[in-house]
């Protein structure tokens, strides 16, 4: 039995991908459901239903939604251009205290319409940087991003720990360890009225197909893309990759720093160290269903919140442990893998 | 300093070193014996979750410690199937294959902890593995009690370390496996199944991150909690580097790395409330990116590592 | 002739729409030298990698000293006493000689390797055979000829009788590859039966006792060396006529291009040393060169990917600095790269987007890349250079070799380049795509472009070249004209011996 490179991919099989890796996904998690003793089809249902069977839950599904489009964003952005980017959950955390400590101690008296964005750029800068500590490693040393970025995400989450439990602790909040709230301008307006839903869901679509764009259309996207394909053909080419790298660090990290600014902002208002329940390794599942492409981020992100939110409900009225909704994203994962490597190959005799 | 010193003298210290070394020890050896077939398993982390997890679960229901272990260690072995079906025969990312495997085994266990085990106050805990003094030897002042005093498991870690350099360097296994790290084609050229190197290497090596994982739960501590692993296994895969892929370098830096670990865990007490207790917790992880800085170029890295292997493509 | 130790009977193999061997039929003989000739992909290589057990065949059989041999298993190949000797050499730079060697040919599941007993066979045959090697050495540390052979000692050590050579001479000099010759006529005298793949005439004609060429998948012809001639060969293995490009008298313009003193440090190791060279519009400059002396140092520096560490290039009668690859592709310096695989071409993008990518300044506005404009360029490039299996959207891994070439040389020349570098470029193709490169070289000369040609190729370099210059060791020999040179002066000067070519003293 051999494997063969598939010369075209029928736009069938290309489109039916995720979804049968979802399918796939679900009824592996169907017998882990069954193992509990419970229903499978009935669990089924009840995902759905409690991701959208009451306004409640569904404007929790989209509140959940927005961070995950933005980490996922971040992944596909740089999965592309191979630089494997697996820091979004520190990221995320960076930006949260960048944009909560300026709110709280800087910027905290501007207007709305000034101190949104400022606070936005704040998150993102914060993501930002902390990405280019192991880009910068990879340029200087070859030391491969996975792992750094990995144990990044534990210095950062440490450190944001110790920020909130001392310099940045909220003296109001009954000895509990939590940052300053962000001042009231800064909160993002609602986008449906009397709902946790935010603002911040519009924005995070609209930066999804805005780097749609930007990848589709602009040089950058052209060149980051013959990087991450064959970085020599890219060199000889005359890509700049060190440069190109950068660019696209930049972009990856500040959309997950933007995340954590954004959830602060909309959500909480102030920063914990549960602030997100994984939304940083998460994005990297979405960004794989997606394929990597950008518009196709928000779906996945969307299927994501809905298993994440939806077992919550189902668990609660099955008795069956949360966990299965990680458990059914992880596995969308590797089934998306297998997948698309059937797009690509065919079996041989 | 003084309280350095203190630190330093108390046979304790040296006691812990070993302790904390040992899931270290078995997790790099684990993703040492992996990569040098030319395969990278990030999926170490949840290996080792599920075999602090299952080892656990074994014993909590009855089985003694070490079935326990070996109920771990072939768990691991089991992921170890996944992670080469996806790599090896498939010839997937072996970034992403890794990290879904983490995913999937980290959430996997913490599932089925949860459905097995109700929610309590306090944690249940079982009767851990108890150090076992070596005769003669523990009764040497200082060494005794800081090096022949420790659980079985330990002293298996060492002896596995000791058994896997000799594997690799002295036996016809070893050769075989370090070839196809190093050129599968040529491997295969010599009548060897570079395929079936790679997925004994990963799924024996798998089997090892698991027990390391388990030695979390039947020796250092007692009962399982999620995030336990709390990025150990990123540390091995670190190490790995640090030590060029030498087993005999990987017990040393485990070694080293556990040091700086018990030092900064007995400093933290000795500076409370003068540094942040967080500061401490970061240095491990700090530490480990340095060695990855200091030694990714100069480690003679399996020359195909990462590279899928395809047979007849060149 | 004596007894028969290998008989391959109608044996063929399909890949895809592919058919690489058809009904092939071959006798070897003991203490036999059979050349195996043919151009690529006329399916040399795959009926040896059935032979040796990498593939299994459609149909056929093939038996070993009168022992049928289980398809499929390089295992049972070794045992049945099949050594292969691969052009890209199966070894492991990190591992030391007696560990390349070794691996495989033990038990796997003995405690322990016998290290003492295999160093000392190894010795022994090193010894019988005349093939020194040192066996703790690190093989990467070793040189090209010396890891050949290990290549050739790992057969032996394995108790090869069929040694199977897949083009040995590839990387070797002319003395390299004369030595060779003679150890492996010492060892069909001793027994050894030997297949060669090679499509170097000269070579077959010298050393095999019988030459069999492969055209097209099938057996065409079977000759006894002494019976045939080379003329007679090159047709067999192309199936007409070969016509050659003739190099047409011409008087070349101004020097466009000059390198003085040029030294290319690359890790800590000097690859080009202090070389001079220059050339002209309207000539073409041969670099000959056996593979992993400078040429890829050289190559680099002139495509902008590598910088000089010491000495002045002049451009256009002006001193330049660092030369970036946007400052070839301004200047007007067309580059073909050596491996057009790796760094020729995004397997996974579009032809159009291959097309453009070093140039992309030119198709678009803004930081917007202009589609249209980039997939109308394309179309050009398709149709002056006959580039076929492929649209300017699909992908171009899809093209072959020889159509990739041709793409990659019209991106360049369609734009009439001041200056053409040509890497190997005729590395891997089939006749017809090679007579279409050479052609296009060509008409780049006629046009005044000033070519300069890094090949490994003596007969490329001989008919295309009107001067050239031998790189050893990232050091370049004096030019000399191509008319005052033979095969025999250019193989001296490969070897580094400028002097004794020169003066023509041996």
């Amino acid at each position: 039995m051999r494997f063969e490179r598939r010369e075209h991919r029928p736009l069938a099989l290309v489109i039916a991908t995720p979804i049968l890796a979802i399918i796939g996904a679900l009824a592996i998690a169907g017998m882990l459901i069954a193992m509990a003793g419970a229903p499978v089809l009935t669990a089924y249902w009840k995902i759905l239903t409690g991701a959208f069977g009451s306004r409640l839950s569904t404007t929790e599904t989209l509140i959940r939604a927005t961070p995950l489009i933005l980490t996922g964003l971040a992944a596909a952005v740089a999965f592309r251009a191979r630089l494997w980017n697996i820091g979004a959950e520190g990221q995320f955390y960076f930006g949260a205290i960048a944009a909560a400590a300026a709110s709280a101690h800087l910027v905290g008296g501007w207007p709305s319409l000034l101190q949104i964005p400022v606070l936005f750029v704040f998150g993102a800068l914060a993501g930002m940087a902390l990405l280019l500590v192991p880009l910068w490693l990879r340029l200087r040393f070859s030391v491969d991003e996975v792992v750094t970025t990995l144990l990044l995400n534990f210095v950062v989450i440490l450190f944001v720990s110790m920020l909130i439990d001392g310099v940045l602790k909220d003296p109001a909040a009954f000895g509990w360890p939590q940052s300053e709230a962000v001042a009231d301008a800064a909160r993002l307006p609602k986008l449906i009225a009397r709902s946790r839903v935010h603002i911040g869901l519009v924005i995070a679509i609209l930066l999804a197909v805005t780097m749609h764009v930007v990848q589709s259309r602009t040089v950058f996207g052209l060149q980051s893309r013959a990087a991450g394909l064959n970085p020599a053909g890219a060199i000889f080419s005359g890509v700049p990759l060190g440069r190109t790298l950068v660019i696209v660090a930049m972009i990856s990290g500040g959309f997950a720093g933007l995340a954590g600014a954004i959830e602060v902002m909309g959500v909480k208002g102030y920063v914990t160290t549960d602030l997100s329940p994984g939304y940083g390794y998460s994005g990297i599942v979405v960004a794989m269903l997606a394929n990597l492409n950008p518009l196709g981020v928000v779906l996945a992100a969307l299927f994501t919140a809905v298993m994440f939110v939806g077992a919550d409900g189902m668990s609660r009225s099955m008795g069956i442990p949360t966990y299965i909704a990680d458990v059914t994203v992880a596995l969308s994962l590797i089934s998306m893998l297998i997948a698309v490597f059937f797009t690509q190959y065919r079996i041989r005799r | 300093m003084t309280a350095l010193i203190d630190i330093l003298a108390s046979a304790g210290l040296w006691a812990a070193v070993l302790r904390i070394a040992t899931p270290l020890i078995l997790g790099t050896l684990g993703a040492l014996l992996c990569e040098r077939s030319g395969v990278l398993n990030l999926g170490i982390e949840g290996i080792m979750t599920f075999g602090a997890m299952i080892g656990w679960l074994a014993v909590y229901n009855g089985a003694d410690l070490w079935t326990g272990l070996l109920v771990a260690a072939f768990a691991g072995g089991i992921f170890g199937v996944l992670h080469s079906l996806l790599t090896v025969t498939l010839g997937l990312s072996q970034h992403v294959s890794g990290l879904g495997v983490t995913l999937f085994a980290s959430s996997f266990s913490y599932y089925v902890f949860r459905l097995l085990v109700p929610v309590a106050d306090t944690p249940p805990t079982i009767e851990p593995f108890q150090p076992i003094a070596i005769p003669t030897l523990s009764s040497l002042p200082f060494v005794g009690p800081a090096f022949f005093t420790q659980t079985a498991p330990t002293y298996l870690a060492i002896l596995i370390a000791i058994l896997l350099a000799y594997l690799l360097l002295r036996t016809p296994v070893g050769l075989a496996i370090r070839m196809v790290g190093e050129n599968p084609h040529a491997a295969e050229a010599q009548g060897i199944n570079p395929m079936a190197v790679r997925y004994g290497s990963v799924i024996a090596g798998s089997a090892l991150m698991a027990t390391g994982g388990a030695f979390l739960t039947l020796s250092a501590f007692n009962s399982f909690f999620p995030t336990m692993v709390q990025g150990r296994g990123w540390i091995c895969i670190a190490l790995v580097v640090f030590a060029s892929w030498r087993p005999e370098r990987a017990l040393l830096g485990a070694l080293l790395f556990a040091f700086f670990d018990a030092f900064q865990l007995r400093l933290q007490t000795a500076l409370s409330g003068v540094v942040p207790y967080q500061i401490f917790l970061m240095i491990p992880y700090i530490l480990s990116i340095a060695a990855l800085a200091v030694m990714a170029r100069r480690a003679r890295v399996p020359q195909a590592l990462m590279q899928p292997y395809r047979r007849g493509e060149r | 002739m004596s007894e028969t130790v290998l008989e391959i009977s109608g044996v063929s193999k399909r890949f895809g729409g592919n058919l690489a061997n058809e009904d092939i039929s071959l006798l070897l003989g003991k203490g036999e030298i059979v050349a195996l000739l043919g151009e690529n992909g006329a399916g040399k290589t795959t009926l040896m990698s059935i032979l040796f057990g990498h593939y299994v065949p459609d149909s056929g059989t093939v038996r070993v000293m009168g022992q049928a041999l289980p398809p499929g298993k390089p295992r049972a190949a070794i045992r049945a006493g099949i050594g292969m000797v691969h052009q890209h050499f199966s070894l492991a730079p990190n591992l030391t000689v007696l560990e390349n060697v070794m691996t495989g040919t033990e038990s796997l599941w003995s405690a322990s390797s016998k290290v003492a007993a295999g160093r000392s066979k190894l010795l022994a045959i090193s010894a019988r055979f005349g093939l020194k090697v040192n066996p703790d050495a690190r093989l990467g540390d070793l040189s090209v000829g010396e890891q050949q052979r290990v290549e050739i000692l790992k057969a032996l050590y394995n108790d090869a009788r069929i040694l199977v050579l897949d083009e040995p001479t590839a990387v070797l000099t002319n003395i390299e590859a004369a030595n060779l010759f003679s150890k492996l006529k010492d060892m069909a005298r001793l027994g050894l039966s030997l297949i060669l793949i090679s499509h170097k005439l000269d070579e077959v004609m010298a050393t095999a006792d019988r030459i069999v060429v492969l055209r097209g998948g099938r057996l065409v012809a079977e000759r006894r060396a002494a019976d045939t001639t080379k003329a007679e060969l090159a047709e067999l293995m192309v199936g007409r006529a070969v016509n050659r490009p003739v190099r047409e008298g011409s008087t070349p313009g101004k020097v466009v291009l000059e390198a003085v003193g040029v030294t290319v440090r690359q890790a800590g190791v000097d690859r080009l040393k202090q070389v001079d060279f220059h050339v002209r519009e309207g000539e073409v400059l041969g670099i000959i060169g056996v593979s992993g002396n400078g040429q890829t140092a050289l190559a680099q520096l002139l495509s902008g990917t590598a910088q000089r560490s010491a000495g002045d290039l002049v451009l256009f009668n002006q001193g330049i600095g660092d030369l970036t690859v946007s400052d070839t592709v301004e200047a007007g310096i067309g580059r073909i790269p050596e491996d057009r695989n790796r760094e020729g071409a995004i397997g996974e993008m579009a032809i159009w987007e291959n097309a453009v990518l070093e140039r992309l300044q030119h198709f678009s506005r803004h930081g917007l890349v202009d589609r249209k404009s980039g997939i109308g360029f394309a179309k050009r490039i398709i149709e002056e250079f006959d580039v076929r299996g492929g649209t300017p959207t699909s992908r171009i891994r899809l093209l072959s070799g020889g159509n990739m070439q041709k793409l990659i040389l019209g991106r360049n020349m369609i734009g009439q380049p001041r200056i053409l570098l040509a890497a190997q470029p005729a590395r891997g193709l089939d006749e017809g795509a090679v007579a279409a490169v050479y052609e296009r070289i060509m008409q780049a000369r006629r046009d005044g472009t000033a070519v300069i040609l890094i090949s490994e190729d003596l007969e490329e370099v001989m008919a295309l070249a009107d001067r050239i210059q031998a790189i050893v060791g990232g050091r370049l020999s004096p030019s000399v004209k191509a008319e005052e040179v033979d095969a025999r002066k250019l193989g001296l000067m490969m070897a580094g011996e400028w002097e004794k070519a020169a003066t023509g003293a041996v």
